[in-house]
């Protein structure tokens, strides 16, 4: 037993216990304030939003500065895709019909990850059928992987089929940035349509 | 198929990871040149252990890997296998501080390096960290804590947590490691008895196996951040969860099975030292 150096084994392991826990303390986060959310609050985690596209609606290259003083929910997705795009959107769409007054004050960005098929012109046409607040957004593959890359989302190709048509896959959340384009809330699709209208509503209580 | 340029290029660029490789690996060869001056021979096998560990450190936080950790949960799993075992493994393997001593100029080593480790904040804090509780309590603990859900989510997500997981990952690896196969003979104050040593890699093989195969028969989807951020190519979340706690339980054992291996190898190998030492004791005495 000489070898051992130790003599008091619970001391060390009080402390190193207790330094454990306050890692974890402040990796789960008390960074908040007293505001309770409902779906994935994400302050402090990712940077704020920078970009460079093409407006679908407008037609001309956009920055997301344009959209300070907006509260912007983005979404990245592609016009072909079978299921999950139009129901994310229409989802999106249906929580902000709900905040009466306040809906003027969002922005549904809808990110295209397949530029090749998605032309500005049908961006706009496909964007507009779910609502005022939906804005379609192109870019580069350059532009598209520097924006995705940011928020750490990938997204891939599959091989085409004899019709040339392909499936993409792309991140399933919607990232939600504050009147400052800072990142604030990642709504996943397993969060209920209540979670989403109760923090949109949270977000446009805030000052700002 | 990524290019070459793809692959080899670091995804999120980390100065830190290329200064502290390309300075080990500076070190170790002024090392060697400034010993084979001294006479002293190096050896191949732990320059090759050294340089390897370090090569596969850096390679899978500084290339095309570190991308498909970020997307997929068991590259993730792979990569903290080489991060938190085989590469600090190879490199304390080779018991490299004797060359890299050697290979920091004599000015910096006498007037900063030595004194800096042998004050008594950086001594206390590293008799803490290599305590025989607290050595085997940390190295599981940070496997457990990042594997946390919650907290497994939020450092995929942030460039900076995904960097401190990281780097905890390695810098702990290399003191646990090293606490395990340093070849020095436990009678000093700060290198384990060997039967410790091999309860301790024993202990610490349990408790990977039980979150390896919690995560591997676990049949709902526990870490969904690979979801929202899309993965790398598409798999089903399940598959790759289950090659993700396989990869967990196994071969993270196996690298405690090699440990006590050697462990016991050293024993065996102090033991017939001392024999030798007693019988040369014995023999002197009954001339």
């Amino acid at each position: 037993m000489a070898g051992y150096y130790n003599t008091e084994k619970s001391v060390p392991f009080k402390i190193g216990l207790f330094c454990m826990l306050a890692i974890l303390l402040l990796l789960t986060g008390c960074n908040g304030g007293d505001e309770q959310w409902h779906t994935k609050d994400i302050s402090g985690l990712l940077p704020p939003l920078v970009f460079t596209l093409t407006s679908a609606n407008r037609g001309t290259v956009v920055h997301a500065e344009d959209y300070r003083g907006k509260i912007l929910l983005m979404y990245f997705g592609y016009m072909h895709c079978p299921d999950v795009c139009p129901m994310t959107l229409s989802r999106l769409q249906n929580a902000v019909s709900q905040l009466g007054k306040g809906a003027e004050q969002m922005r549904i960005l809808f990110v295209s990850v397949d530029p090749q098929r998605d032309s500005l012109q049908e961006l706009a046409q496909y964007t507009q059928a779910f609502g005022r607040q939906v804005i379609g957004l192109r870019g580069s593959q350059e532009t598209l992987q520097e924006l995705t890359r940011r928020y750490r989302v990938t997204y891939g190709y599959d091989k085409p089929d004899a019709d040339g048509n392909y499936n993409v896959s792309h991140s399933s959340a919607v990232y939600t940035f504050d009147r400052q384009g800072r990142a604030r809330l990642l709504i996943r699709d397993k969060d209920p349509l209540s979670a989403i209208v109760h923090d949109l509503e949270q977000l446009l209580g805030e000052e700002g | 198929m990524p290019s070459v340029v793809t692959l080899i290029t670091p995804w999120e660029f980390s100065p830190t990871a290329l200064v502290t490789s390309l300075g080990g690996a500076i070190l170790y060869w002024r090392g060697m040149r400034q010993r084979r001056r001294e006479n002293r021979r190096t050896g191949f096998l732990p320059a090759l252990s050294f340089y390897l560990g370090l090569f596969l450190m850096y390679a899978v936080m500084q290339t095309y890997i570190d991308y498909l950790s970020q997307h997929m949960f068991w590259v993730h799993r792979l990569q903290h296998l080489v991060l938190h075992h085989l590469g600090p493994f190879l490199v304390v393997l080779a018991t490299p501080h004797k060359v890299l001593g050697r290979g920091i100029p004599v000015k910096w080593r006498q007037q900063f390096l030595l004194p800096t480790w042998y004050s008594w904040p950086v001594r206390k804090t590293y008799r803490f960290l290599q305590n025989p509780v607290v050595a085997p309590a940390l190295f599981v603990g940070l496997i457990y804590l990042w594997l946390i859900p919650e907290v497994h989510f939020e450092a995929m997500l942030s460039e900076t947590r995904y960097k401190i997981m990281n780097w905890s990952m390695l810098i702990d690896g290399l003191l646990f490691w090293w606490l395990m196969v340093d070849p020095r003979p436990p009678s000093g104050p700060i290198t384990l008895h060997y039967s410790m040593r091999i309860v301790i890699l024993w202990v610490v093989m349990i408790l990977q196996i039980v979150i390896g195969a919690y995560i591997a028969l676990s049949e709902k989807v526990l870490y969904d951040v690979y979801s929202v951020c899309g993965r790398a190519w598409p798999i089903s979340p399940i598959t790759d969860q289950t090659i993700g706690g396989l990869t967990t339980w196994i071969p993270a054992a196996m690298m405690s099975v090699i440990g006590i291996l050697l462990v016991i190898r050293l024993w065996m190998r102090k033991s017939a030292e001392n024999d030798q030492e007693s019988v040369s004791v014995a023999d002197s005495k009954q001339v």
